[in-house]
């Protein structure tokens, strides 16, 4: 391919490299703003206008730590680890429809890719535990790859029900299939089912036990500082936002704006995206703030918790919803 | 060669390049004790043997302080584990020796510093019943108003750290909030928020002012609408309850066995309060009820400390009702701190506060004395020889953490490396008061 037809691409991609990573840092802004609304303080509010500026302060404070290995560890995969982990998150961007036609790379097998770069997630927490060479850093990475796997499957069979529903594994397929009804509304269970296995595939509490503060001091990143804590750390606040992109884009209409065959066809193209951009942050930026709500209400569960909830009822009921929906399909 | 072999090997290099005798020789005892306490089940040359030892605390995020936990680890499962205390020993038992009675509080202050006026109260009874001291009623309501603050004190960071142990770390923050009011309260009371040191021998130190009364009215009609808030959050959430459901299950006799005291006492089944066993104070004229459950498990602890708070509502609404007028320390200038006012405009006044602060109350000769309160945390006991000097001849603590802690070891084993967490917070042990 040329170098001019892959410029708009080029564009885009660094456009949406740009609000990923903005979006990220931002998450963490807004985490901590929430979670000090939330628990009666005020936040960080000294940096900047309203404390805007404070993730540019903390990315600049981490850059100039002191970058510490353990002595015995493996220097090659300790530093590979938050590599792969950043890798694993940007990397789900490109098959994100944010408009019509605003797509990096509207592959025919897009839920396919997701599913399988979020898989490598788990390469990168489990090698950060093994390579510390510590103790509570490998008890975290032993019980990340345990979630990890365990809720990877309930999530595949959510997907695959999105999938039979809209017949299609490419993702600007699946947001055109809920133009006239999202689906969140003809597949109810399916959505908790992924939302659940969102916050285990995310790390998130009540699935945070990898990192477990109160129990593993920090879990796998127990050993790290500077910036490889600091990818860690971006790295699942990217996952947080594009996990509430990828429930956006299967469940609620991704980039269609509600009621939007009302009123859509009148305006020029560029608002058109403009308004599909629009609507798909918000939704995406509200999925955001329901990730916040739930970690900082809810206590953690139990490692044999979470496995019973894994594959006693989640897998199940995963299997359940997918004969239903596949029998509703045939049906009407 | 096993794991752990293995392991005991690395372990024995690594005590053996510290350079403190001392410390070799505890850490080698630990480990011995860690292995033949379960010898049955070790693996002989299993390759893909899972055991480790686990070395939590005494810096730890979850052990409260300083408390040290070896633990022989199965994956997730603890097999065996030895608990290390003595990391905050200050040897508060030897420095009593060489002050007066009444020099000797700030000390106890720092005991349980998550309830300081019950540690002060707990002196004092001892000191009275010892050299037989009267104390006026309304400096008894005062001192009960203050130990039932206290305890709302010390179960509100149980509550915040327990729940926060388990995951939820908002809740730290709300009683926290809570808990910055009755600092407050006790700044009003006492001039002091934390180490309060309000109590005198003979009585306390200052009467309650009107606005600190306002204060304790606003803060009990404010804080049951609290509980029920956290109630509502915790009592019906799923994870919450099966975190603490049939973890760590104490039976009643095995609780007597282990000694162990208070909340975590009464929780499995035994109804024994000093409050209502053996009343001092005034809590013979407040009515109150003493929760207990049977269950024994971490959740029976989380539900009677809830409850009990509650009931210290209800005994400090009471007592503001009952409080009655007059002095708030003994008049004897012999027995008790002469009123400052005193002190500053006559000279008899002035003798007795030098005599007072010099040599203190003398109690007989050969007496000796063990009182006991109900310390938010346990039967906290103070036992007194007197050698007819203002100072005590010995002086020996029975610290309810330090008996609570002993539990710890048998409810482990067993259990999950989660469960380390919740089953500190629901024992609730304070260091300071442990190591003393």
């Amino acid at each position: 391919m040329a170098f001019e037809s892959l410029q708009p691409k080029l564009l885009l991609l660094a456009a949406a490299l740009l609000a990923l990573f903005t979006m990220a840092a931002y998450t963490v802004y807004f985490e901590r703003r929430i979670s000090a609304w939330i628990q009666n303080r005020i936040g960080p509010n000294r940096v900047g206008p309203f404390g805007l500026l404070q993730p540019l302060a903390d990315v600049l404070k981490l850059l100039f730590k002191e970058d510490i290995a353990p002595a015995a560890a493996d220097r090659l995969l300790h530093r590979l680890a938050p590599m792969i982990s950043v890798t694993a998150a940007v990397a789900t961007i490109g098959v994100l429809p944010f408009a019509h036609n605003l797509i990096l790379a509207d592959v025919n097998i897009g839920i396919l890719y997701i599913l399988a770069i979020t898989s490598l997630n788990v390469y990168g927490i489990t090698l950060s535990g093994w390579a510390s060479n510590s103790k509570y850093a490998l008890l975290g990475g032993l019980r990340s790859s345990a979630q990890l796997i365990s809720y990877e499957i309930a999530m595949g069979l959510a997907v695959l029900s999105v999938v039979v529903q809209s017949e299609s594994l490419m993702t600007s397929q699946i947001v055109e299939a809920q133009a006239e009804i999202w689906n969140v509304l003809r597949n109810p269970l399916g959505f908790l089912i992924f939302l659940i296995t969102a916050f285990a595939e995310t790390n998130r509490l009540p699935f945070d036990l990898p990192e477990a503060e109160q129990e593993l001091v920090a879990g796998y990143h127990t050993e790290y500082s500077s910036m490889k804590f600091g990818m860690f750390y971006v790295a699942e606040y990217m996952n947080v936002v594009l996990s509430s992109a990828v429930i956006t884009t299967l469940f609620f209409g991704g980039y269609l704006v509600p009621f939007g065959h009302l009123f859509m066809s009148d305006l020029p193209a560029w608002a058109r995206t403009g308004l599909e951009v629009l609507s798909f942050f918000g939704k995406t930026g509200f999925f955001v703030f329901v990730f916040i709500w739930v970690r900082w209400t809810i206590p953690r569960f139990k490692y044999n918790q979470l496995m019973r909830l894994g594959w006693v009822y989640l897998f199940p009921l995963a299997v359940l919803n997918l004969v239903l929906v596949a029998l509703a399909r045939m049906l009407f | 060669m096993d794991t752990l072999t293995r392991t005991r090997r690395r372990l024995e290099a690594l005590i053996e390049e510290s350079h403190l005798e001392i410390w070799r020789e505890h850490n080698r005892a630990l480990l011995r004790r860690l292995e033949s306490k379960h010898s049955s089940v070790e693996f002989i040359g299993d390759a893909l043997s899972t055991e480790m030892v686990l070395n939590i605390g005494p810096q730890h995020p979850a052990t409260h302080g300083v408390l040290r936990v070896v633990a022989r680890l199965d994956g997730e499962i603890i097999r065996s584990c030895v608990i290390d205390i003595g990391y905050l020993h200050r040897g508060i038992e030897k420095v009593a020796e060489y002050k007066t009675f009444q020099e000797f509080m700030p000390y106890t202050d720092r005991m349980d510093y998550l309830s300081p006026y019950s540690n002060n109260v707990a002196l004092c009874l001892a000191v009275e019943k010892l050299a037989q001291i009267e104390v006026p009623e309304r400096a008894q309501y005062i001192r009960t108003i203050a130990c039932e603050l206290a305890r709302l004190l010390a179960h509100l960071l149980w509550l915040g750290s327990m729940v926060m142990d388990a995951g939820a770390v908002s809740m730290f923050l709300w009683t926290f909030r809570e808990r910055e009011k009755i600092y407050d309260i006790f700044d009003l009371i006492a001039g002091a928020r934390l180490t309060v040191s309000h109590c005198r021998i003979g009585g306390v130190a200052s009467d309650l002012t009107p606005e600190a009364i306002e204060a304790i009215r606003a803060f009990i009609r404010n804080f049951p609408r609290e509980l029920r808030a956290w109630e509502k959050l915790l009592n019906k959430n799923r994870i919450w309850l099966e975190r603490n459901e049939g973890i760590g299950v104490v039976s009643a006799e095995r609780a007597l066995e282990l000694g162990l005291t208070g909340p975590n006492l009464r929780a499995s089944g035994v109804p024994y309060d000093v409050r209502t066993f053996e009343p001092y104070l005034v809590y013979d004229r407040v009515e109150f009820e003493v929760p207990v459950r049977t269950e024994g498990d971490n959740l029976a602890r989380y539900y009677v400390r809830m409850e009990e708070m509650r009931q210290s509502v209800r005994i400090i609404e009471q007592c503001l009702q009952q409080l009655p007028p007059g002095p708030i320390r003994n008049e004897n200038a012999k027995l008790s701190y002469p009123d400052k006012q005193e002190v500053y405009y006559s000279m008899e006044g002035l003798i007795h506060d030098f005599m007072y602060t010099h040599w203190g109350v003398c109690p007989p000769k050969g007496a000796e004395v063990y009182a006991a309160i109900e310390a938010p945390k346990g039967e906290l006991g103070f036992y007194i020889q007197s050698d007819g000097t203002g100072f005590p001849w010995r002086l020996k603590i029975r610290s309810p953490s330090f008996c609570n802690i002993q539990a710890l070891e048998s409810i482990l084993e067993g259990a999950m490396v989660s469960d380390v967490v919740v089953l500190i917070g629901g024992l609730d042990p304070v260091m300071g008061e442990a190591d003393k």
